[in-house]
């Protein structure tokens, strides 16, 4: 099973659920064998199987809960961060576990989180991300600046926690 | 401020998205700038830290056997499949019974001709091809009497080029016959008479066959009122056809 412990991670950072990202895995995997004739020989694979189950994904009742709370992007106003002023002390030397960091990429949106995911985690480059979400890579560009500032806003010291 | 431009670019930078010839200009610029330096360690760091983060789950041993089990090749066989599979193995017995009675009919036909065949040429060689030498077809016909186990007619060659050389007593596949040779035009033609059904022939065969392949000499043969008959010889095909088409007419 190509991909299955990275994609079983990926499940349960877009479900937040062990049990859903399970079912989300198995559903891939089904789907993936059933329309295997569909994958294009030459062309990204892994691209091919996180999309699907990024769909599915959409279309259960978590992803469709979750995908409509998702901001647009055109909506996120650009936050005035003063990332130049912040040392890498005051951001992440501070904190030593990493329970912070997790919990701060939990409330990101999912579009947020995905994307994120995709490029920091899976290590994709942009034009994969653009393939497995089927987005403009510079939609890709934006979301991630997005996500980032939002990941860093919420890790200053002193922020709020939604 | 002077490095706006460049803090644009740095996720891009980081990630390794820019062309060789920006990620040269971007390496020499963050060298030699203190400000655009600290923000790419800030964001080398926060990059480490989504990685390390990010790989939070692992799939239990039990998903992962359920998992193997759901994505292995089922090893039964769907119903549709091995109807199929039936099929074929039907078809292929089929084809297999109708080659194999084929192969055997023609290799037991290919043997009896071979022995008629062996039969004549080594009478042609013998120093005494006949044991009843006569042209008398009423001679020839008695000297068989009490000698094989039926009665068959010869027929009137008047007004034929054909001649009637001789007989003698022959076997073929332990079945006692009438061999007559006869003559025309100098070559000599053999005429076997076999009790059909003391003959072990196989179905196949039909009542009427005119030269075999693969036989040095033409040949019929056919089956009337209980005998077979094998008119063989060097030859014409015409010649044989009309020697055989004189024994139908006289029996």
């Amino acid at each position: 099973m190509p991909h299955f412990e990275r994609l079983y991670n990926f499940a349960c950072w877009l479900t937040q659920d062990r049990q859903e990202a399970e079912d989300l895995v198995q559903e891939t995997y089904t789907k993936a064998l059933k329309g295997f004739s569909s994958f294009q020989q030459g062309t990204n694979f892994r691209a091919w199987i996180y999309k699907i189950l990024r769909n599915t994904f959409l279309t259960s009742r978590t992803g469709l809960k979750a995908s409509s709370t998702v901001p647009l992007d055109f909506e996120l106003e650009e936050e005035a961060l003063p990332t130049a002023k912040e040392t890498p002390e005051s951001i992440l030397l501070q904190r030593s576990d990493w329970q912070r960091v997790q919990q701060a990429m939990e409330r990101l949106p999912v579009a947020y989180r995905e994307v994120l995911l995709l490029c920091e985690v899976e290590e994709m480059s942009y034009q994969e991300i653009s393939a497995t979400l089927d987005i403009p890579i510079g939609t890709v560009m934006s979301r991630l600046s997005r996500a980032r500032k939002t990941l860093r806003a919420d890790l200053r010291p002193g922020a709020s926690r939604g | 401020m002077v490095c706006e431009s460049w803090k644009t670019k740095l996720d891009a930078y980081l990630d390794g998205e820019l062309s060789e010839e920006e990620m040269r200009s971007f390496d020499a610029h963050v060298r030699g700038c203190p400000s655009c330096s600290a923000d790419a360690l800030t964001r080398v760091q926060m990059k480490r830290a989504i990685l390390l983060a990010g790989k939070r789950f692992t799939p239990s041993t039990e998903f992962r056997k359920r998992m193997q089990q759901t994505i292995a090749p089922h090893p039964q066989r769907s119903f549709g499949l091995r109807w199929t599979f039936a099929a074929v193995a039907a078809v292929v017995l089929v084809v297999g019974w109708f080659t194999a009675s084929y192969v055997i009919s023609r290799s037991s036909r290919d043997q009896v001709y071979g022995e008629v065949a062996d039969l004549h040429v080594a009478t042609l060689a013998s120093s005494s091809p006949v044991d009843v030498v006569s042209t008398d077809r009423h001679t020839v016909k008695p000297w068989f009497q009490g000698k094989i186990p039926f009665a068959f007619n010869l027929p009137e060659l008047q007004n034929t080029e054909f001649s009637l050389l001789g007989g003698r007593l022959t076997y073929l596949d332990q079945t006692p016959g009438a061999h007559l040779i006869y003559d025309i035009r100098k070559h000599h033609i053999s005429v076997l008479v076999f009790q059909e059904r003391s003959l072990k022939l196989p179905a196949s065969w039909g009542e009427n066959v005119l030269s075999p392949k693969n036989l040095p000499f033409n040949m019929e043969t056919w089956s009337q009122s209980g005998l077979r008959y094998f008119v063989i010889g060097d030859a014409s095909a015409a010649d044989i056809d009309r020697l055989a088409k004189l024994f139908k007419a006289a029996s």
